[in-house]
């Protein structure tokens, strides 16, 4: 009977994805005023995913869509009705994982102010580590390089209530890296910054991405950001309804439209002219694009 | 009038106070205003003032800091100091209708509104020069042994670390509120008292409302930066007694021994 008992299957890290979802769903109750139950409603849907380590993965998708409970379940906060989701090989519904993979996917909110646990900007960043144990001295090597690279150094002394949006989220992005995570899931960061805060967020996310190598989820409905990302998602109601490079998907504007996002100006603006007749490509992403494409036609 | 309020808030300095110990700081604080009870002379005020001044000036914080705190308290000050003057028994002073005001009342009153500015004053010194989770720290390590009595001390020093990092987000959320119920017509400032409570109703509900969503957002955020409460965790910059808090401790003792020297002399 030698051959009754099958081989144990082994998950191989190597060739496994960072962030790996097969159909995941999530659903919660929904209660009438009397507090019975009403319905359940699945804000996340038969959602897969594949993310490889390095990545920069854009999720967009209007107010409701459910990218934010998604995100959610990137580092166990929430976990999946059904379905399964594996980082970095480890199963989120693993409470002995937990801390784990919390360590390796970060995670950065909408309002900074709601994310800042010290009073003073070292201190919030050495939260983390503090948290997992780490020594004191590795923990003050940790702060000092997190801060420089998002290019708060200078400001290691200072309360956060002093700083702008664009500041205080950098420091929010800081005290994750100080966990030297794989992975970092922006959860809309930028939607409560002035455009000069958004630049600075941006710019420190994809300096990550180049000069680190680590995996970037950007939950955005901001358009303009996506850009930047190798490949983007599109969410609506729950579901992914459309993926690929940002090129591939801005050059589907109505299809876009119909999920109640708009695309950038630029991108917008080449498409009317394209409809309108001139010789212009799909999927134009930059002013400069723009203007190539329209002294060539 | 939302803004006065000093305590809990961090003024960033380089002083030798900042970077004293917060054991010290705590225990300095305590003495001196158990020492604030233990004289009634002249003289004892005169040590006690000494000292205050002698620690704001080492604090480098502005004076007008260590005051903000006072602007809050101020009606009690008139309300003590009244009292005192009117309700004291004693050598008679002026007297007019059913009113007497005595010698011996208005020394209680001088002397109670001084106690309690210094009071407040000696302890924003200690607000003013430690972080509130440095301050936290302190009781923590200070109050360790109480884990003994199954005493969640972790996790009440982290409790009143965030409360008192959300003391000012809060005040500026109230004053957003209250303009902006303005905006739209509501009425604090007429009316009599019960009228006035009753303003207030649509400023509470929106600050709990936000306030227990901003709780719940921090939760989530403090989860997923693994935070699992006071087991393992480990320490930026550990609190370790050195020889300028050795220093302190010493200085405290004579301050002590000066203020019991004039208790029993004068």
């Amino acid at each position: 009977m030698g051959v009754a008992y099958a081989a144990p299957i082994f998950i191989l890290n190597d060739i496994m994805n960072l962030l790996d979802a097969n159909k995941l769903v999530f659903e919660y109750v929904r209660r009438d005023k009397n507090g019975d139950v009403d319905g359940f409603i699945r804000a996340v849907d038969e959602v897969s995913l594949e993310i490889a380590q390095g990545d920069f993965v854009a999720v967009l998708g209007p107010n409701g869509s459910g990218k934010s409970t998604l995100a959610k379940h990137l580092n166990s906060i929430l976990r999946p009705t059904e379905g399964v989701l594996y980082v970095d090989g480890m199963d989120t519904t693993d409470s002995d994982k937990i801390w784990d993979i919390r360590k390796t996917v970060g995670m950065v909110f909408q309002n900074p102010e709601n994310q800042m646990i010290g009073t003073i900007v070292e201190e919030d960043v050495a939260f983390a580590p503090e948290n997992m144990g780490v020594d004191p001295k590795e923990i003050r090597e940790r702060v000092k390089e997190s801060l420089i690279t998002v290019e708060m150094l200078e400001h290691r002394k200072a309360s956060p209530s002093k700083l702008s949006g664009g500041q205080k989220q950098r420091i929010a992005i800081a005290g994750v890296l100080a966990m030297h995570p794989k992975c970092i899931v922006l959860d809309e960061p930028t939607a409560m910054l002035d455009p000069e805060g958004r630049k600075e967020v941006i710019r420190a996310i994809r300096a990550l991405n180049d000069v680190e190598n680590i995996t970037i989820i950007l939950i955005t409905h901001n358009m303009e950001e996506a850009v930047y990302a190798d490949r983007i998602y599109v969410m609506n109601k729950g579901h992914i309804v459309m993926k690929g490079t940002p090129r591939e998907v801005f050059s589907r504007v109505e299809e876009l439209e119909e999920n109640s996002l708009t695309v950038p100006v630029v991108t917008k603006l080449a498409y009317e002219l394209k409809t309108a007749g001139l010789n212009i490509p799909d999927g134009i992403l930059t002013k400069k694009e723009l203007c190539e494409a329209i002294c060539r036609s | 009038m939302i803004r006065d309020i000093t305590l809990g808030q961090y003024y960033p300095a380089e002083s030798v106070l900042h970077r004293l110990d917060p054991r010290v700081k705590l225990s300095g604080t305590l003495l001196y205003v158990i020492s604030l009870f233990l004289f009634q002379s002249f003289a004892g005020y005169a040590v006690a003032t000494v000292f205050l001044v002698t620690v704001i000036v080492l604090s480098h914080v502005p004076v007008s800091f260590m005051l903000r705190g006072l602007k809050a308290i101020f009606i009690l000050l008139i309300f003590t100091a009244v009292l005192n003057i009117f309700l004291t028994p004693g050598r008679e002073l002026v007297s007019f209708w059913k009113i007497t005001i005595t010698i011996e009342g208005l020394r209680v009153a001088a002397f109670m509104v001084l106690r309690l500015v210094y009071l407040i004053v000696g302890s924003s010194v200690m607000t003013l020069t430690t972080t509130p989770s440095n301050l936290t720290d302190g009781l923590e390590k200070g109050l360790g042994w109480l884990k003994f009595f199954r005493i969640p001390v972790h996790e009440i020093a982290m409790m009143m670390s965030i409360a008192l990092t959300f003391i000012p987000v809060l005040l500026e959320e109230t004053d957003k509120i209250i303009k902006a119920q303005q905006a739209r017509g509501a009425d604090f400032e007429s009316g009599n008292i019960i009228r006035r409570a009753k303003a207030l109703v649509p400023i509470l509900v929106p600050l709990f409302v936000s306030a227990f969503r901003r709780a719940n957002d921090l939760a989530i955020a403090m989860e997923s930066r693994c935070y699992r409460g006071g087991e393992g965790r480990t320490k930026m910059r550990p609190l370790r007694y050195t020889g300028r808090d050795y220093a302190a401790y010493s200085v405290l003792i004579v301050y002590l021994a000066a203020i019991i020297a004039v208790g029993i002399l004068f």
